[in-house]
């Protein structure tokens, strides 16, 4: 029985990797880019709640939206400031990485400055009780971070599949010279392509605070790689790839915690990723992009 | 409908088109006809807008396009059909053909409906494979997508290039009908193509062009005669 309990906590944990993994794998598929600033965008979801409750006063249900819009503010706003031009003037890969960095840097040094770089607490928010399920004891934060997570990526998966702009945003990802020739505006597809993953990221941050409600500026330094690999594991620019990658990253790491030791998760993260990549290099879910001619 | 002047476009340093001029009235076909990296289809990038001119203008329906985003282009009634037919492969060969009425409104329903049946009806192949990704199908439907989807705009004017690339002769015959039929239908068409003999037979004028420079231009009847064209692209 404690080994499904564990299992469930994985998927607890392996749902916010999964979220921000979306981001990641979204991004990377429209314009080939590692958004290195993604991580700082759960950061910066994590401070607007904090902001919300504490210092605002917010009611709950007004105070969880709060970092949906800011996240989705300055997702479009990085991309409008830091990348459209490097990407419009098709600047090298490696410039648009070290601009990613570079905003990532900026961000968490803004944050230090305006609210001191040791951790806030971020008041309690749908509660911390347990729930008995099937004679299994879960945190009730647990099953709220595997719901919403599940009904984000449905969402997501009936936008990009099912609307017409969802199609444009695959069409863009996967040639954005003949989407253009469609007269189709890349340039708000990539916006919005920004917007959506930084959604899924702000989510992902009330999750992570409503599981773990410590803050601090550089939260989204290991929050981000893991999340990072996750969507790497489950194949980059694939949207399914990157919710298998993150759930599938999020028990490995509860598994290794319950029965190996706490010190080696992250060495035993990442040497998943090695493996998978050396086994699989395009991920487990990687796009297979054969075609005739 | 569409003239071109003096535009001069690089690829880096490379000057790939040096000072070239072309015109389209409406109701014709017009063929741009060359060798491999003539500028043919650099030409038709500038067109569409996905390259830039440093010179000259290009206009569209008396209005400079020379400066306009290309999916504003695609918006005024120029549509193209690019090289290499570049079909969007996860898509389904519907999908496809909807990104394709992508600038029309969502409430013209009836009329994208309409259209795709005219496009299955000119294509009954693609209408068999209509939920099959577009990536599985062979090269020749891939090309009668990427004609099927660029009309799905309705456009004023096609523009096609190369679509008789790595496709059979029966193929080719059947891809030149339609496009022969497409442009009976009133839209004007503009035909990069190395395949010169097969263009010149639909075009009513054409242009050649070498190493990026206008060497050629007439009736498409005056060059299947002249001997130039013949000896460089015709084989005889």
């Amino acid at each position: 029985m404690d080994f499904f309990t564990q299992l469930l906590n994985g998927l607890g944990l392996g749902s916010i990797y999964a979220l921000i993994a979306l981001g990641y794998s979204m991004v990377y598929g429209i314009v080939q880019l590692i958004n290195f600033a993604h991580g700082d965008i759960i950061m910066v979801g994590g401070y607007a709640i904090y902001v919300a409750l504490s210092m605002a006063g917010m009611p709950l249900w007004l105070a969880v939206l709060v970092p949906i819009v800011v996240c989705a503010l300055a997702g479009v706003l990085i991309e409008r400031l830091a990348y459209q031009r490097l990407l419009t003037h098709n600047a090298e890969r490696i410039s648009l990485l070290i601009t990613a960095l570079g905003v990532s840097i900026f961000l968490q040094n803004l944050f230090m400055l305006v609210f001191g770089s040791e951790a806030k607490t971020v008041p309690p928010m749908f509660g911390s009780n347990s729930v008995e399920l099937g004679g299994l004891s879960v945190a009730s934060s647990t099953l709220i971070n595997i719901v919403v997570s599940v009904v984000m990526m449905v969402i997501l998966q009936l936008l990009v599949n099912r609307t017409k702009i969802g199609k444009a945003m695959q069409a863009t990802s996967e040639d954005a010279g003949a989407a253009k020739l469609m007269g189709i505006n890349t340039k708000n597809i990539i916006m919005l392509t920004f917007a959506v993953g930084s959604i899924l990221a702000a989510v992902g941050a009330v999750l992570y605070c409503n599981t773990y409600p410590q803050i601090r500026p550089t939260m989204g330094n290991l929050l981000g790689l893991k999340a990072f690999v996750a969507a790497v594991l489950g194949g980059i620019g694939s949207i399914p790839g990157a919710m298998l990658g993150g759930y599938l990253l999020g028990v490995l790491e509860q598994l290794t915690k319950a029965y190996i030791t706490t010190e080696v998760t992250d060495a035993v993260v990442f040497a998943i990723l090695i493996v998978v990549l050396l086994v699989r290099p395009a991920g487990l879910m990687g796009r297979n992009r054969k075609e005739k001619v | 409908m569409l003239s071109v002047t003096d535009i001069n476009v690089y690829y880096g340093a490379i000057h790939a088109l040096k000072g070239v001029s072309f015109h389209v009235e409406e109701g014709e076909i017009v063929s741009l006809i060359g060798a491999n990296g003539a500028g043919k289809t650099t030409a038709m990038h500038t067109v569409s807008g996905l390259l830039r001119s440093r010179t000259g203008d290009i206009r569209f329906l008396g209005q400079s396009i020379a400066k306009t985003e290309p999916h504003k282009i695609v918006r005024m009634g120029l549509a193209q059909v690019p090289e290499g037919r570049r079909v969007f492969a996860s898509l389904t060969v519907e999908e496809n053909l909807e990104m394709g009425a992508f600038i029309r409104s969502a409430k013209d329903k009836a009329g994208i409906a309409e259209d795709l049946e005219m496009v299955f009806a000119r294509f009954p192949r693609l209408k068999e494979r209509r939920r099959q990704q577009a990536g599985t199908l062979s090269g020749g439907e891939q090309q009668m997508l990427a004609i099927g989807r660029a009309l799905m705009s309705r456009p004023k004017m096609l523009l096609l290039d190369e679509p008789s690339m790595g496709l059979s002769p029966i193929l080719v015959q059947e891809i030149f009908d339609c496009i022969r039929n497409v442009n009976k239908g009133g839209t004007t068409v503009l035909l990069v193509e190395q395949n010169a003999k097969m263009a010149l037979s639909v075009s009513s004028r054409a242009y050649v062009l070498e190493t990026g420079v206008n060497v050629l231009e007439g009736k498409a009847g005056d060059l299947l005669d002249n001997e130039q064209v013949r000896r460089a692209y015709l084989g005889a």
